[in-house]
Protein backbone atom coordinates (compact mmCIF):
# COMPACT_ATOMS: atom_id res chain seq x y z
CA UNK A 1 0.00 0.00 0.00
CA UNK A 2 1.56 3.34 -1.02
CA UNK A 3 1.92 5.89 1.89
CA UNK A 4 -0.62 8.18 1.52
CA UNK A 5 1.68 12.50 1.69
CA UNK A 6 -0.77 15.11 3.80
CA UNK A 7 1.07 17.86 3.83
CA UNK A 8 -1.87 19.65 5.17
CA UNK A 9 -1.35 18.86 9.24
CA UNK A 10 1.56 19.93 8.93
CA UNK A 11 0.98 23.61 7.12
CA UNK A 12 -1.71 23.68 9.96
CA UNK A 13 1.38 23.73 12.35
CA UNK A 14 3.59 25.76 10.33
CA UNK A 15 4.21 28.92 13.09
CA UNK A 16 5.98 25.99 14.74
CA UNK A 17 8.52 25.55 11.79
CA UNK A 18 8.64 29.44 10.73
CA UNK A 19 9.83 30.31 14.54
CA UNK A 20 12.05 27.08 14.14
CA UNK A 21 13.32 28.60 10.82
CA UNK A 22 13.80 32.06 12.76
CA UNK A 23 15.59 30.74 15.46
CA UNK A 24 18.08 28.99 13.28
CA UNK A 25 18.62 31.95 11.09
CA UNK A 26 19.55 34.13 14.53
CA UNK A 27 21.49 31.04 16.20
CA UNK A 28 23.40 31.20 12.64
CA UNK A 29 23.68 34.99 12.24
CA UNK A 30 24.84 35.59 15.53
CA UNK A 31 27.74 32.41 15.95
CA UNK A 32 28.47 33.95 12.47
CA UNK A 33 29.13 37.55 14.32
CA UNK A 34 31.28 35.73 16.50
CA UNK A 35 32.79 34.15 14.12
CA UNK A 36 34.69 36.27 11.29
CA UNK A 37 36.01 38.94 13.65
CA UNK A 38 37.58 36.49 15.60
CA UNK A 39 38.85 34.44 13.19
CA UNK A 40 40.03 37.85 11.60
CA UNK A 41 41.65 38.65 14.91
CA UNK A 42 43.21 35.62 15.74
CA UNK A 43 44.87 35.11 12.16
CA UNK A 44 46.24 38.18 12.47
CA UNK A 45 47.78 37.79 15.74
CA UNK A 46 48.82 34.30 14.84
CA UNK A 47 51.02 36.09 12.55
CA UNK A 48 52.48 38.58 14.19
CA UNK A 49 54.43 35.60 15.80
CA UNK A 50 54.30 37.37 19.69
CA UNK A 51 56.06 34.44 21.11
CA UNK A 52 53.61 32.97 23.71
CA UNK A 53 50.13 34.31 22.73
CA UNK A 54 50.48 32.88 19.15
CA UNK A 55 51.75 29.25 20.58
CA UNK A 56 48.42 30.06 23.38
CA UNK A 57 46.06 31.13 20.00
CA UNK A 58 47.50 27.78 18.22
CA UNK A 59 46.56 25.32 21.07
CA UNK A 60 43.33 27.02 21.81
CA UNK A 61 42.35 26.97 17.95
CA UNK A 62 42.82 23.92 17.76
CA UNK A 63 40.88 22.71 20.66
CA UNK A 64 37.75 24.24 19.28
CA UNK A 65 38.69 22.59 15.61
CA UNK A 66 38.97 19.07 17.06
CA UNK A 67 36.04 19.07 20.11
CA UNK A 68 32.87 17.78 18.19
CA UNK A 69 30.20 20.90 17.63
CA UNK A 70 27.65 18.65 20.13
CA UNK A 71 30.57 18.20 22.73
CA UNK A 72 31.20 22.01 22.66
CA UNK A 73 27.21 22.65 23.21
CA UNK A 74 26.63 20.56 25.98
CA UNK A 75 29.79 22.10 27.85
CA UNK A 76 28.66 25.77 27.16
CA UNK A 77 25.70 24.41 28.41
CA UNK A 78 26.00 22.81 31.04
CA UNK A 79 30.21 23.16 32.44
CA UNK A 80 30.36 27.09 31.49
CA UNK A 81 27.51 28.41 33.53
CA UNK A 82 28.96 26.44 36.51
CA UNK A 83 32.48 27.59 36.11
CA UNK A 84 31.78 31.40 35.37
CA UNK A 85 29.04 31.42 37.85
CA UNK A 86 26.60 32.73 35.60
CA UNK A 87 23.19 31.56 34.38
CA UNK A 88 22.48 31.85 30.28
CA UNK A 89 19.80 30.62 27.69
CA UNK A 90 20.03 27.71 25.28
CA UNK A 91 20.50 30.74 22.60
CA UNK A 92 23.70 31.84 24.42
CA UNK A 93 25.54 28.38 24.75
CA UNK A 94 25.19 27.49 20.97
CA UNK A 95 26.01 30.74 20.18
CA UNK A 96 29.17 30.31 21.82
CA UNK A 97 29.78 27.10 20.77
CA UNK A 98 29.31 27.14 17.27
CA UNK A 99 30.38 30.97 17.08
CA UNK A 100 33.85 30.13 18.34
CA UNK A 101 34.43 26.67 16.62
CA UNK A 102 33.98 28.36 13.72
CA UNK A 103 35.54 30.96 14.73
CA UNK A 104 38.73 28.59 14.90
CA UNK A 105 38.38 27.39 11.50
CA UNK A 106 37.59 30.92 10.05
CA UNK A 107 41.35 31.78 11.89
CA UNK A 108 42.83 29.08 9.75
CA UNK A 109 41.13 29.95 6.46
CA UNK A 110 42.42 33.51 6.67
CA UNK A 111 45.76 32.66 7.90
CA UNK A 112 46.04 30.52 5.26
CA UNK A 113 44.37 32.97 2.37
CA UNK A 114 46.90 35.70 3.63
CA UNK A 115 49.88 33.20 3.81
CA UNK A 116 49.31 32.28 0.10
CA UNK A 117 49.24 36.04 -0.97
CA UNK A 118 52.79 36.41 -3.19
CA UNK A 119 56.02 37.70 -1.02
CA UNK A 120 56.24 40.48 -3.86
CA UNK A 121 52.90 41.98 -2.92
CA UNK A 122 53.96 42.16 0.57
CA UNK A 123 57.48 43.84 -1.13
CA UNK A 124 56.17 46.20 -3.74
CA UNK A 125 53.44 47.26 -0.37
CA UNK A 126 56.13 47.49 1.31
CA UNK A 127 58.63 49.50 -1.02
CA UNK A 128 55.96 52.12 -1.38
CA UNK A 129 55.84 53.19 2.09
CA UNK A 130 52.94 51.29 3.51
CA UNK A 131 53.06 50.60 7.18
CA UNK A 132 51.63 47.13 7.87
CA UNK A 133 48.12 48.19 8.65
CA UNK A 134 47.44 50.03 5.40
CA UNK A 135 49.25 47.15 3.46
CA UNK A 136 47.15 44.29 4.87
CA UNK A 137 43.74 46.64 4.60
CA UNK A 138 44.73 47.66 0.99
CA UNK A 139 46.72 45.27 -0.88
CA UNK A 140 47.11 41.66 1.21
CA UNK A 141 43.47 41.28 2.56
CA UNK A 142 41.36 41.95 -0.76
CA UNK A 143 43.49 39.23 -2.53
CA UNK A 144 43.22 37.04 0.45
CA UNK A 145 39.44 37.00 0.44
CA UNK A 146 38.75 36.58 -3.00
CA UNK A 147 40.45 33.61 -2.71
CA UNK A 148 38.73 32.49 0.35
CA UNK A 149 35.21 33.16 -0.72
CA UNK A 150 34.92 29.32 -1.34
CA UNK A 151 36.15 27.84 1.70
CA UNK A 152 34.00 30.79 3.61
CA UNK A 153 30.64 29.36 2.09
CA UNK A 154 31.79 25.69 3.27
CA UNK A 155 32.33 26.95 6.76
CA UNK A 156 29.38 29.00 6.44
CA UNK A 157 27.19 25.98 5.57
CA UNK A 158 28.80 23.70 7.97
CA UNK A 159 27.79 25.74 10.65
CA UNK A 160 24.04 26.64 9.62
CA UNK A 161 23.91 22.90 9.55
CA UNK A 162 25.07 22.46 12.79
CA UNK A 163 22.65 24.78 14.87
CA UNK A 164 20.44 21.76 14.31
CA UNK A 165 22.36 20.25 17.18
CA UNK A 166 20.82 22.70 19.35
CA UNK A 167 17.79 20.55 19.97
CA UNK A 168 19.82 18.51 21.61
CA UNK A 169 19.53 20.99 24.28
CA UNK A 170 15.59 21.71 23.68
CA UNK A 171 16.63 24.76 21.87
CA UNK A 172 13.57 25.51 19.56
CA UNK A 173 15.37 25.87 16.15
CA UNK A 174 13.94 24.53 13.34
CA UNK A 175 14.28 20.63 13.60
CA UNK A 176 13.39 21.07 17.65
CA UNK A 177 10.14 22.71 16.66
CA UNK A 178 9.62 20.00 13.86
CA UNK A 179 9.91 17.02 16.88
CA UNK A 180 7.13 19.09 17.82
CA UNK A 181 5.07 19.63 14.90
CA UNK A 182 6.00 15.55 14.06
CA UNK A 183 4.65 14.71 17.57
CA UNK A 184 1.35 16.55 17.45
CA UNK A 185 0.48 15.69 14.05
CA UNK A 186 1.75 12.39 13.56
CA UNK A 187 3.19 13.60 10.04
CA UNK A 188 6.96 13.03 10.84
CA UNK A 189 8.15 12.01 6.88
CA UNK A 190 5.86 15.30 5.83
CA UNK A 191 7.55 16.99 8.60
CA UNK A 192 10.93 16.19 8.04
CA UNK A 193 10.76 16.51 4.43
CA UNK A 194 10.32 19.56 4.71
CA UNK A 195 12.68 20.16 6.96
CA UNK A 196 15.32 18.87 4.34
CA UNK A 197 13.85 21.22 1.81
CA UNK A 198 14.00 24.47 4.10
CA UNK A 199 17.80 23.34 4.27
CA UNK A 200 18.28 22.50 0.62
CA UNK A 201 16.87 25.82 -0.25
CA UNK A 202 18.07 28.68 1.83
CA UNK A 203 21.74 26.79 1.67
CA UNK A 204 21.00 26.73 -2.91
CA UNK A 205 19.88 30.40 -2.62
CA UNK A 206 23.09 31.47 -0.34
CA UNK A 207 25.45 29.57 -2.98
CA UNK A 208 24.02 31.46 -5.98
CA UNK A 209 24.14 34.79 -3.72
CA UNK A 210 28.02 33.14 -2.89
CA UNK A 211 28.49 32.81 -6.69
CA UNK A 212 26.90 36.37 -7.77
CA UNK A 213 29.62 37.83 -5.35
CA UNK A 214 32.16 35.97 -6.20
CA UNK A 215 31.19 37.12 -10.20
CA UNK A 216 31.02 40.64 -8.98
CA UNK A 217 34.58 40.59 -7.40
CA UNK A 218 36.60 38.65 -9.88
CA UNK A 219 39.53 40.19 -11.44
CA UNK A 220 41.34 39.01 -14.66
CA UNK A 221 43.80 36.37 -14.03
CA UNK B 1 77.37 67.94 -0.63
CA UNK B 2 74.06 69.00 -1.36
CA UNK B 3 73.72 67.27 -4.74
CA UNK B 4 74.45 63.63 -3.40
CA UNK B 5 70.89 61.86 -3.42
CA UNK B 6 72.45 58.77 -1.84
CA UNK B 7 75.56 58.43 0.21
CA UNK B 8 76.71 54.45 1.22
CA UNK B 9 79.22 54.16 3.81
CA UNK B 10 80.86 50.30 4.86
CA UNK B 11 77.56 48.92 4.03
CA UNK B 12 77.48 44.88 5.52
CA UNK B 13 74.72 42.69 5.15
CA UNK B 14 74.74 39.07 6.76
CA UNK B 15 72.20 36.03 5.57
CA UNK B 16 73.46 33.76 8.83
CA UNK B 17 76.90 32.76 8.17
CA UNK B 18 76.90 34.11 4.88
CA UNK B 19 78.62 37.64 4.65
CA UNK B 20 76.60 39.08 1.24
CA UNK B 21 77.49 42.59 1.39
CA UNK B 22 81.11 43.22 2.54
CA UNK B 23 82.04 46.97 2.78
CA UNK B 24 79.96 48.77 0.15
CA UNK B 25 80.56 52.42 -0.03
CA UNK B 26 78.65 54.23 -3.02
CA UNK B 27 77.61 57.73 -3.94
CA UNK B 28 74.84 59.12 -6.01
CA UNK B 29 74.00 62.55 -7.09
CA UNK B 30 71.16 64.27 -8.10
CA UNK B 31 70.32 63.66 -11.74
CA UNK B 32 73.02 60.48 -12.01
CA UNK B 33 72.25 57.07 -13.60
CA UNK B 34 74.43 54.61 -12.20
CA UNK B 35 74.47 50.96 -13.11
CA UNK B 36 75.34 48.11 -11.51
CA UNK B 37 76.84 44.95 -13.12
CA UNK B 38 78.07 42.28 -11.48
CA UNK B 39 77.60 38.46 -11.48
CA UNK B 40 74.72 36.19 -9.90
CA UNK B 41 75.13 36.26 -6.55
CA UNK B 42 77.27 39.14 -6.06
CA UNK B 43 75.33 41.32 -4.01
CA UNK B 44 73.43 43.58 -6.34
CA UNK B 45 69.66 42.65 -5.15
CA UNK B 46 70.80 42.53 -1.76
CA UNK B 47 72.29 46.17 -1.90
CA UNK B 48 68.98 47.31 -3.38
CA UNK B 49 67.07 45.62 -1.36
CA UNK B 50 69.03 47.13 1.76
CA UNK B 51 68.19 50.70 0.54
CA UNK B 52 65.06 50.77 0.72
CA UNK B 53 64.94 48.64 3.95
CA UNK B 54 63.25 45.62 2.56
CA UNK B 55 66.35 43.80 4.18
CA UNK B 56 68.02 45.09 7.55
CA UNK B 57 71.12 46.53 6.37
CA UNK B 58 74.04 45.97 8.82
CA UNK B 59 76.76 47.58 9.94
CA UNK B 60 76.86 50.85 8.08
CA UNK B 61 75.47 53.88 7.05
CA UNK B 62 72.83 54.77 4.88
CA UNK B 63 72.56 58.87 4.24
CA UNK B 64 69.44 59.88 1.72
CA UNK B 65 69.20 63.90 0.69
CA UNK B 66 72.16 64.38 2.79
CA UNK B 67 70.49 62.86 6.21
CA UNK B 68 71.61 60.14 7.62
CA UNK B 69 68.75 57.49 7.41
CA UNK B 70 68.04 55.96 11.36
CA UNK B 71 69.38 56.68 14.28
CA UNK B 72 72.99 56.06 15.84
CA UNK B 73 72.67 54.37 19.06
CA UNK B 74 75.32 54.60 22.05
CA UNK B 75 76.95 51.29 20.86
CA UNK B 76 77.56 52.50 17.36
CA UNK B 77 74.85 50.32 15.81
CA UNK B 78 72.06 51.95 13.87
CA UNK B 79 68.35 51.63 15.21
CA UNK B 80 65.69 52.43 12.50
CA UNK B 81 62.17 53.21 13.35
CA UNK B 82 59.82 51.88 11.30
CA UNK B 83 58.05 54.81 10.75
CA UNK B 84 60.94 56.27 9.67
CA UNK B 85 61.72 53.81 7.17
CA UNK B 86 57.90 54.34 5.89
CA UNK B 87 59.09 58.01 5.13
CA UNK B 88 61.83 57.00 3.80
CA UNK B 89 60.33 53.80 1.22
CA UNK B 90 58.13 56.70 -0.12
CA UNK B 91 61.12 58.96 -1.08
CA UNK B 92 62.82 55.34 -2.60
CA UNK B 93 61.28 54.23 -5.28
CA UNK B 94 61.62 50.73 -6.50
CA UNK B 95 61.06 48.54 -8.94
CA UNK B 96 60.91 44.79 -9.51
CA UNK B 97 62.12 41.92 -11.53
CA UNK B 98 58.53 40.26 -11.52
CA UNK B 99 56.97 43.65 -11.79
CA UNK B 100 54.51 42.91 -8.23
CA UNK B 101 51.72 45.20 -9.57
CA UNK B 102 48.70 44.40 -7.72
CA UNK B 103 46.53 42.24 -9.54
CA UNK B 104 43.08 43.26 -8.24
CA UNK B 105 43.41 46.98 -9.17
CA UNK B 106 43.46 48.05 -12.62
CA UNK B 107 46.77 50.05 -13.71
CA UNK B 108 45.40 53.31 -12.90
CA UNK B 109 44.45 51.89 -9.81
CA UNK B 110 47.83 50.63 -8.92
CA UNK B 111 49.42 53.91 -9.31
CA UNK B 112 46.35 55.62 -7.43
CA UNK B 113 46.57 53.93 -4.43
CA UNK B 114 50.16 55.03 -3.03
CA UNK B 115 49.43 58.75 -3.77
CA UNK B 116 46.09 58.10 -1.86
CA UNK B 117 46.81 56.13 0.75
CA UNK B 118 50.36 57.47 1.58
CA UNK B 119 50.28 61.17 0.50
CA UNK B 120 46.95 61.87 1.06
CA UNK B 121 45.63 62.92 -2.04
CA UNK B 122 41.91 62.83 -2.89
CA UNK B 123 40.91 60.32 -5.61
CA UNK B 124 40.91 63.10 -8.34
CA UNK B 125 44.07 64.38 -7.43
CA UNK B 126 45.52 60.89 -7.62
CA UNK B 127 43.73 59.97 -10.60
CA UNK B 128 45.73 63.22 -12.10
CA UNK B 129 48.66 61.94 -11.21
CA UNK B 130 48.12 58.35 -12.17
CA UNK B 131 47.67 59.80 -15.61
CA UNK B 132 50.38 62.29 -15.77
CA UNK B 133 52.50 59.04 -14.80
CA UNK B 134 51.25 56.53 -17.02
CA UNK B 135 51.56 59.13 -19.60
CA UNK B 136 55.10 59.12 -18.94
CA UNK B 137 56.01 55.50 -19.97
CA UNK B 138 53.63 55.38 -22.60
CA UNK B 139 50.75 53.54 -21.58
CA UNK B 140 47.97 55.75 -20.58
CA UNK B 141 45.45 53.69 -22.84
CA UNK B 142 45.59 50.84 -20.86
CA UNK B 143 45.10 52.98 -17.79
CA UNK B 144 41.86 51.06 -17.33
CA UNK B 145 43.24 47.75 -17.71
CA UNK B 146 44.05 44.72 -15.24
CA UNK B 147 48.17 43.50 -14.92
CA UNK B 148 46.73 40.41 -16.07
CA UNK B 149 45.36 41.86 -19.23
CA UNK B 150 48.91 43.35 -20.14
CA UNK B 151 51.80 42.31 -21.45
CA UNK B 152 55.13 41.87 -19.43
CA UNK B 153 56.79 45.52 -20.92
CA UNK B 154 53.53 47.13 -20.22
CA UNK B 155 53.14 45.76 -16.79
CA UNK B 156 56.72 46.85 -16.05
CA UNK B 157 55.69 50.49 -17.57
CA UNK B 158 53.31 50.48 -14.92
CA UNK B 159 54.96 49.63 -11.96
CA UNK B 160 57.48 52.33 -12.92
CA UNK B 161 54.70 54.45 -12.80
CA UNK B 162 53.80 53.60 -9.82
CA UNK B 163 56.76 54.41 -8.27
CA UNK B 164 57.26 57.63 -9.90
CA UNK B 165 54.17 58.48 -8.43
CA UNK B 166 54.82 59.14 -5.26
CA UNK B 167 57.31 61.55 -6.27
CA UNK B 168 60.23 59.69 -5.42
CA UNK B 169 63.97 61.59 -4.95
CA UNK B 170 65.61 58.15 -6.32
CA UNK B 171 64.65 55.04 -8.00
CA UNK B 172 65.99 51.55 -7.62
CA UNK B 173 65.59 49.30 -10.26
CA UNK B 174 66.10 45.37 -10.28
CA UNK B 175 66.41 43.54 -13.27
CA UNK B 176 63.31 45.13 -14.34
CA UNK B 177 63.83 43.65 -18.18
CA UNK B 178 65.12 40.12 -16.88
CA UNK B 179 61.39 38.69 -16.84
CA UNK B 180 60.54 40.04 -20.23
CA UNK B 181 60.66 38.67 -23.51
CA UNK B 182 63.04 39.57 -26.03
CA UNK B 183 61.26 41.75 -28.10
CA UNK B 184 59.50 43.73 -24.69
CA UNK B 185 62.16 44.60 -23.56
CA UNK B 186 63.19 47.71 -25.82
CA UNK B 187 60.31 49.35 -24.64
CA UNK B 188 61.12 49.03 -21.03
CA UNK B 189 64.74 50.72 -21.66
CA UNK B 190 63.23 53.24 -23.77
CA UNK B 191 61.01 54.40 -20.53
CA UNK B 192 63.79 54.06 -18.20
CA UNK B 193 66.04 56.65 -20.71
CA UNK B 194 63.00 58.87 -20.80
CA UNK B 195 63.09 59.59 -16.82
CA UNK B 196 66.94 59.70 -17.13
CA UNK B 197 66.85 62.74 -19.44
CA UNK B 198 63.89 63.90 -17.56
CA UNK B 199 66.59 63.91 -14.31
CA UNK B 200 65.43 61.50 -12.52
CA UNK B 201 68.11 60.04 -10.35
CA UNK B 202 68.42 56.31 -10.86
CA UNK B 203 70.29 53.27 -9.41
CA UNK B 204 70.20 50.42 -11.84
CA UNK B 205 70.92 46.83 -11.70
CA UNK B 206 70.87 45.24 -14.94
CA UNK B 207 72.47 42.69 -17.48
CA UNK B 208 71.64 45.19 -20.25
CA UNK B 209 75.26 46.41 -21.37
CA UNK B 210 74.21 48.39 -24.43
CA UNK B 211 71.74 50.38 -22.22
CA UNK B 212 74.35 50.89 -19.55
CA UNK B 213 77.12 51.82 -21.82
CA UNK B 214 74.33 54.39 -23.61
CA UNK B 215 72.26 55.32 -20.62
CA UNK B 216 74.67 55.03 -17.22
CA UNK B 217 76.64 58.34 -15.99
CA UNK B 218 78.48 55.75 -14.45
CA UNK B 219 78.50 51.80 -14.09
CA UNK B 220 80.15 50.16 -10.75
CA UNK B 221 81.13 46.49 -11.26
CA UNK B 222 80.31 44.39 -7.87
CA UNK B 223 82.09 41.24 -6.81
CA UNK B 224 81.19 39.27 -3.79
CA UNK B 225 80.00 41.85 -1.84
CA UNK B 226 82.51 44.49 -2.81
CA UNK B 227 82.74 47.29 -5.57
CA UNK B 228 85.41 45.83 -7.34
CA UNK B 229 85.95 48.30 -10.32
CA UNK B 230 83.82 51.64 -11.02
CA UNK B 231 83.92 54.66 -13.45
CA UNK B 232 82.14 55.93 -16.83
CA UNK B 233 80.87 53.48 -19.15
CA UNK B 234 83.59 53.65 -21.60
CA UNK B 235 86.40 53.04 -18.85
CA UNK B 236 84.47 50.01 -17.32
CA UNK B 237 82.63 48.46 -20.61
CA UNK B 238 85.13 49.37 -23.24
CA UNK B 239 88.46 49.44 -21.21
CA UNK B 240 87.99 47.46 -17.92
CA UNK B 241 91.06 47.21 -15.69
CA UNK B 242 90.44 44.52 -13.12
CA UNK B 243 90.19 40.89 -14.27
CA UNK B 244 87.08 39.60 -13.22
CA UNK B 245 85.79 42.57 -14.97
CA UNK B 246 87.08 41.40 -17.63
CA UNK B 247 86.00 38.03 -17.18
CA UNK B 248 82.24 38.63 -16.92
CA UNK B 249 82.48 41.36 -19.59
CA UNK B 250 83.65 38.56 -21.95
CA UNK B 251 80.97 35.95 -20.85
CA UNK B 252 78.41 38.62 -21.53
CA UNK B 253 79.45 39.56 -25.28
CA UNK B 254 80.27 36.16 -26.12
CA UNK B 255 77.41 35.62 -28.93
CA UNK B 256 78.01 39.55 -29.93
CA UNK B 257 76.75 40.28 -33.75
CA UNK B 258 79.55 41.37 -35.93
CA UNK B 259 79.77 45.34 -36.43
CA UNK B 260 78.53 45.68 -40.05
CA UNK B 261 74.88 44.53 -38.67
CA UNK B 262 74.76 47.45 -36.88
CA UNK B 263 75.61 49.54 -40.44
CA UNK B 264 71.03 49.46 -40.88
CA UNK B 265 69.31 51.25 -37.90
CA UNK B 266 71.38 49.86 -35.14
CA UNK B 267 68.93 49.44 -31.95
CA UNK B 268 68.93 52.49 -29.50
CA UNK B 269 71.06 50.39 -27.39
CA UNK B 270 73.97 48.70 -28.85
CA UNK B 271 77.05 48.92 -27.46
CA UNK B 272 78.47 51.12 -30.35
CA UNK B 273 75.73 54.15 -30.52
CA UNK B 274 76.41 55.88 -28.02
CA UNK B 275 75.57 59.74 -28.64
CA UNK B 276 78.22 61.85 -27.84
CA UNK B 277 78.23 65.24 -25.92
N1 LIG C 1 66.86 36.09 2.07
C1 LIG C 1 68.05 35.47 1.91
N2 LIG C 1 68.46 34.54 2.80
C2 LIG C 1 69.66 33.92 2.65
N3 LIG C 1 70.53 34.17 1.65
C3 LIG C 1 70.18 35.09 0.74
C4 LIG C 1 68.92 35.79 0.82
N4 LIG C 1 68.85 36.63 -0.23
C5 LIG C 1 69.99 36.47 -0.92
N5 LIG C 1 70.80 35.56 -0.35
C6 LIG C 1 72.13 35.15 -0.83
O1 LIG C 1 72.92 36.29 -0.92
C7 LIG C 1 73.77 36.24 -2.06
C8 LIG C 1 73.56 37.48 -2.90
O2 LIG C 1 72.25 37.43 -3.45
P1 LIG C 1 71.67 38.56 -4.38
O3 LIG C 1 70.27 38.19 -4.69
O4 LIG C 1 71.92 39.88 -3.77
O5 LIG C 1 72.58 38.40 -5.67
P2 LIG C 1 72.44 39.12 -7.06
O6 LIG C 1 73.74 39.78 -7.32
O7 LIG C 1 71.23 39.96 -7.10
O8 LIG C 1 72.29 37.88 -8.03
P3 LIG C 1 71.35 37.70 -9.34
O9 LIG C 1 72.11 38.31 -10.49
O10 LIG C 1 71.23 36.23 -9.46
O11 LIG C 1 70.04 38.39 -9.06
C9 LIG C 1 73.44 34.96 -2.75
O12 LIG C 1 74.40 34.00 -2.40
C10 LIG C 1 72.10 34.56 -2.21
O13 LIG C 1 71.95 33.17 -2.17
MG1 LIG D 1 69.36 39.87 -8.11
Amino acid sequence: MAYEWDFAAVFRHSDLLLEGAANTFRLAGSALLIALPLGLAVAMLRLARIPVLSWLLAITTDIFRTAPSIVLIYWFFFAFPILAGVDFAGHTAVTLALGLQTGAYMAEVFRGGIISVDRGQWQAATALGMGSATRMRTIILPQAVRRMIPIFFTRITELYKATSLAAAISYAEIVQMANRAASETFRPMETFTIVALFFFTTIFCVSRLVRAIERRVAVPE
Amino acid sequence: MADEVLRVEGLHKHYGPLHVLRGIDLTVRRGEAVVILGASGSGKSTLLRCLNFLEMPGAGRIHLEGRLVGREARDGRIRYPNRELSALRMRVGMVFQQFNLFPHMTAERNVMIGPMKLRGLSEAEARRVAAANLEKVGILEKARSYPAQLSGGQQQRVAIARALAMEPSMMLFDEVTSALDPELVGEVLLAMRQLREDGMTMLIVTHELGFAYNVADRVVFMEHGVIHEEGTPQQVLLNPQRPRTRDFLRSHTLFRLPEQMHDDPPGPFALTTREQG
